[in-house]
Parts: C-alpha cells; sequence; structure tokens
C-alpha cells in the first residue's frame, strides 16, 4: 500500500491539507492570499512612497534635502531640517514627560494598589487612547494652549528664562504645546505596554525582595524593574513611534512655521503636520515629491522603532504582547 | 545601607510620587470631556443634525452631511478592510507556522505602527491620482489601509483561543478543513470578532489625517463613493483653525457627537466583550 495522499492534520498546526478536497485546495490557497495581502501591502507603500518622491530627488540629492533649512514651495527650495527637528523636539518634550508618568501609573495599578482597584486606574486611561486626535486638538488649541501662555510659560520663563530652552516670547503655540499634547497622547500606550510588561515578572521575584526586609520601594528597584527593563524600553519606543506620526493635534498646536528655535516657545513645525497642511494643495511635481519625501523620512523613523520595540518586546516577554 | 528611617521616608515618597502620576493621567481626560460636553452641548439641536452647514456670517446651520459623510466612508473602509484584516487573520493562525507566516506577522505588527498619514498619501496615489478627484472610496482606503494589520493580530489571537477539540471534532466527523474553519472555527470566535471590528471602527471614525487629501470635503450631500465627501473630523479640524467664533462653536458641539459616537462603539464592543467572558 504506497497511498501518497497527505492526509489533513487534524490539529490544524500549518500542515498541507488533504490533497484530494478541492475545496480545502482552495481554502488554503484563499488564505495565503489574505496573508499576502499583507505582505502586497507594505510593498505598495515602499513602492508609491519612492516613486512619487523621485521629482524631488531629481533635482535635489537626499543628503542636502536633509540638511536644508529653507522650505518655499513658491520658489522651490525644499528642505528637510525644520520638519525633522520639529518632529524630534516635540517627541522629545512628550517622551520625557509622559514616561515617568506612564511607568508611576503601570507601577501603581500592578504592585501597589489593591487588585479589586486596578480597573479603576486601568479604564480611565484606556479612555484617554479613545478620544480621537482632532478633539486633542480642539482640546488643544483652545484650551491647553491660553493655558500655557498665561501660566505655564511665564512661569518657566521666570524660573529657567536663563535656559536658551525658555527664551522668547511665550505665545502658546509651538514646540512645547506640541510637546505636552503628544505627552498625552502617548501615555496610554505606554503604561498600557508597560502594565503588560511589568505582570509578565514572577511573584516570587518580588515576594522574596520583600521576604529579606527590602520596603514595597525596593521590591520594585530591584525585583521588578530590572527584570522588565528591555520590555519598559520596548514600551517606550512605541510611545516614541506613536509621537513621530501623530498628525493632527500637532498641527493644530505647533504654530506651523518652518524654522528652528532652540527655544520651547517659539513656533515650528513637523513632518506630518506639513504634509497635512499642503498636501491637498500641492500643484507642481516638486512639491508634491518633497512632501512625499518627507513621508519617507517618517515611515523610515517609525519602521526602525517598531520593530525594534517588537523585537525587544518578543526578547523578554517570550510571547508577543498587545500593544499599541 | 542608609538607616531604616530613610528607606521607608523614601519608599513612602515614591509611592507618593505613583500615585501622583495617576492623579496627573487624569487631568487631561477630565478636562477634555468636561469641555466638549460644556462647550459642545449648547449648540446641540434637531438641526444640527440634519442641516448643511451655514455659510459664513449666517446663524444656525449644521454638520448633517459631515455626519452621513463620516458613516458613509467609514462603512465603505469597513467593507474593505474588515475580509482583508479578519483574512490575514485567519492566515496567521490557521497557516501562519513557517517562515512565510513569520514574516507576515512581524510585517503586520510593523505595519501597524505607520502613521495614519502615510497611509492616506498611499491611498491618494492609488485611488485618486488614477480617478482625478478626491473622493470617499479613496478616504475608505486609507482606513482600511489603517484597519487592516490591527484586525490581523486581533483575529489571530481570538482564533488561537478556540479549543482544539472543537476542531478535532468537527475533523473527525470528516468535515474538510475549510468548512471546519468557516462553520467551527470562525463561529466559535465569532463574538470576539464582533469586538475587534468594533474597535477597528471606532479608531476609523476618529481618523483626520489621512482624510484630508483623500476624501477632502464637500459643503453638499454626497452618497457617491466616488465624488469629495464631508466627514465629521475633518469639518472639526477646518472649523477649528479657522478664525470665526461661530465655526469654533460649530467644531466643539461637532466633537461633542465624534466622541459620543466613538464611546458608543467602545461601550458596545467592552459590554459585548464582557458578557462573552460571562458567557464561557
Amino acid at each position: 500500500m504506497t497511498e501518497s495522499k497527505t492526509v489533513a492534520s487534524p490539529l490544524g498546526d500549518g500542515r498541507p491539507a488533504g490533497v484530494g478536497n478541492r475545496g480545502d485546495r482552495v481554502w488554503n490557497a484563499t488564505l495565503l492570499g489574505f496573508g499576502g495581502a499583507i505582505l502586497v501591502l507594505a510593498g505598495l507603500i515602499v513602492v508609491i512612497l519612492l516613486r512619487s518622491s523621485q521629482p524631488l530627488f531629481a533635482q535635489v540629492g537626499f543628503l542636502q534635502f536633509l540638511k536644508g533649512t529653507a522650505w518655499n514651495p513658491v520658489t522651490d527650495a525644499f528642505g528637510a531640517l525644520p520638519f525633522i527637528y520639529g518632529t524630534l523636539v516635540t517627541s522629545a518634550v512628550a517622551i520625557v514627560l509622559a514616561v515617568p508618568v506612564a511607568l508611576g501609573l503601570a507601577l501603581f495599578s500592578t504592585q501597589l494598589a489593591p487588585r479589586p482597584l486596578a480597573p479603576l486606574i486601568t479604564v480611565p486611561v484606556e479612555l484617554l487612547a479613545a478620544i480621537p486626535s482632532v478633539v486633542y486638538g480642539l482640546w488643544g488649541l483652545f484650551v491647553m494652549v491660553p493655558f500655557l501662555r498665561t501660566h505655564v510659560e511665564p512661569l518657566l520663563q521666570a524660573r529657567f528664562g536663563f535656559l536658551p530652552l525658555f527664551q522668547g516670547p511665550p505665545i502658546g503655540l509651538g514646540y512645547l504645546a506640541g510637546g505636552v499634547i503628544l505627552a498625552i497622547m502617548i501615555l496610554p500606550t505606554v503604561s498600557a505596554v508597560a502594565t503588560e510588561v511589568i505582570k509578565t515578572v514572577p511573584v516570587a521575584q518580588t515576594e522574596a525582595a520583600l521576604a529579606l526586609g527590602a520596603t514595597r520601594w525596593e521590591a520594585i528597584r530591584l525585583a521588578v524593574l530590572p527584570y522588565s527593563r528591555k520590555g519598559i524600553l520596548g514600551a517606550v519606543l512605541l510611545g516614541l513611534g506613536r509621537a513621530l506620526g501623530e498628525t493632527m493635534a500637532v498641527t493644530m498646536v505647533i504654530g506651523n512655521s518652518p524654522s528652528i528655535s532652540a527655544s520651547l516657545f517659539a513656533p515650528g513645525y513637523s513632518l506630518p503636520s506639513v504634509i497635512a497642511n499642503e498636501f491637498s494643495e500641492a500643484t507642481t511635481a516638486t512639491h508634491v515629491g518633497a512632501l512625499t519625501a518627507l513621508a519617507l523620512i517618517l515611515f523610515g523613523l517609525t519602521l526602525l522603532l517598531n520593530a525594534a520595540a517588537r523585537l525587544l518586546m518578543r526578547a523578554t516577554a517570550g510571547k508577543t504582547i498587545k500593544g499599541t | 545601607m542608609s538607616s531604616l528611617r530613610v528607606r521607608k521616608l523614601k519608599n513612602r515618597l515614591m509611592i507618593g510620587l505613583c500615585a501622583a502620576s495617576v492623579a496627573l493621567a487624569l487631568v487631561p481626560l477630565v478636562s477634555v470631556f468636561w469641555l466638549v460636553i460644556k462647550e459642545g452641548a449648547a449648540g446641540l439641536s434637531w438641526t444640527f443634525f440634519t442641516a448643511l452647514p451655514a455659510p459664513v456670517g449666517e446663524l444656525g446651520g449644521g454638520v448633517g452631511n459631515a455626519i452621513l459623510g463620516s458613516l458613509f466612508i467609514v462603512g465603505l473602509a469597513s467593507a474593505l478592510g474588515i475580509p482583508l484584516g479578519v483574512g490575514a487573520g485567519l492566515y496567521l493562525a490557521e497557516r501562519g507556522g513557517g517562515w512565510l507566516g513569520n514574516a507576515v506577522r512581524f510585517t503586520a505588527e510593523v505595519l501597524a505602527g505607520v502613521p495614519s498619514i502615510v497611509l492616506g498619501m498611499v491611498a491618494y496615489a492609488l485611488v485618486v491620482v488614477p480617478m482625478g478627484r478626491f473622493s470617499a472610496l479613496a478616504g475608505a482606503v486609507a482606513l482600511a489601509f489603517l484597519m487592516i494589520p490591527g484586525l490581523a493580530r486581533a483575529t489571530e489571537d481570538l482564533i488561537r483561543l478556540v479549543p482544539h477539540s472543537l476542531r478535532e471534532a468537527s475533523l473527525a466527523l470528516g468535515v474538510p478543513q475549510w468548512r471546519t474553519s468557516l462553520r467551527v472555527v470562525l463561529r466559535t470566535a465569532a463574538g470576539g470578532l464582533l469586538t475587534s471590528c468594533l474597535l477597528a471602527i471606532s479608531r476609523a471614525a476618529g481618523e483626520t489625517a489621512p482624510l484630508l487629501f483623500t476624501s477632502l470635503n464637500n459643503q453638499y450631500w454626497n452618497a457617491r463613493p466616488d465624488e469629495p465627501t464631508a466627514s465629521l473630523t475633518v469639518q472639526i479640524f477646518n472649523d477649528a483653525v479657522s478664525p470665526y467664533d461661530a465655526l469654533h462653536r460649530q467644531a466643539w458641539t461637532a466633537a461633542l457627537v465624534l466622541l459620543l459616537l466613538v464611546a458608543l462603539l467602545n461601550l458596545t464592543s467592552r459590554l459585548l466583550a464582557r458578557g462573552r467572558l460571562r458567557g464561557s
């Protein structure tokens, strides 16, 4: 008996299905098509961004574009630096403000709060993630920016005005406003992922520290944080990835001025913001090309960050963690 | 080692800081909800839901076309994105064991982090450029791209939760794999899939950036997929950055409507998820 028929694996564990069944063959092909669609989508993004940015790179070299500081579609001057700078500065402000708070949240809900109370902390933070970006922008523009202008910025200037970061007229709209709104928006991402990571720390490890006479905080510092360091770094990178690509809220509060200033009070511009403001009105091929080139830079940055974050978290948890 | 008193003091300080960060995180949440309700509620009226935007300088008017447009675009996006996303998830769960499966999984994870505005540009190149005009379809394609990676990952997780014994029972009865996948596995996971789909829809409904240069905007009613279409989110953006006070008020009310819509979708999915957990 040399029956060459492959028998369908009853566990459905990835082995090919029975050759004899036409339905299964069609089903296999269909599934493969769905899976392939993900790869096709990724390929499409890369090809389209590369192709649409060609008109710009036919005129300007990539490095020259990266280093260029002038942006004027009327005179065909296109430099990416003010936008890269604005994106990096606002994201840095966001990380500095959001990460300590997110860590505090994660530690409080996993280590300190009584277990029945934990949802009282995590659910509101999840709600924060559900608010649409444009609503944050609206709130930022009419509530947060005036507050920054009249309260926060004058205070910072009075106390730390000797730093170049806090000089110039406090107008509200600017890098600081963009950074603060981003901090609020990435807080749920960072704290949710950090919470998942911290939950993977074996309880025995914390208990051992406590049994040796450590205080709660010492147990956290000695047993919890070292164990979850990589995962927390992954959470921060994921948050950074979100901050880089966030568009609407930043567009509404950053001031939209293609300039570079050391002061956080000054108006600036970010990569996604300039695309949001100018893409639908870009008429020349070079202008479209320049905006697409900015998108390409943004895409590259987020791709690197996300890949790094995923790899880091896989390394710690050994299983995938629900992020984003 | 520092003295016990210092250690206890430090302990209290750090716990205090953790508690303070909880309080700090709640400030923007309360502020956003409170102001959207306070500023937005005043403008709520029947005409707000049914009328077209009033010309600048005139009183009244509504955002009926934008509400309908949002539903239209998001509906189209769901029709495109949900089958593809769930299908990709099925592939990952059922056939995603090999190197190809791992590649697809990793790509989906990374795609989930691509900024929505970049996906909007891809939809622009794929739909707007060949058609020669902005359209609801282009916006829907952009939002579908946004939904697919997340749905694929969620679907995979849900399908993997289906007990093997169910699958084995079906196969042992001689049911082919494809029917087992569709009629047994997928149906068992249906409740969870509904939750994931609702969450994906609510995320898409709140998106603005990819719509700015795909579905653009429209001052009038539109129900054709090949015409520019208004959406609630783009309307809020345009109103907010305009210099007119009346439009600012309209933006707050529109934000309230959007928030209610998103909250409704979120709550429904949460209730569904909770009911399922209790049922099993």
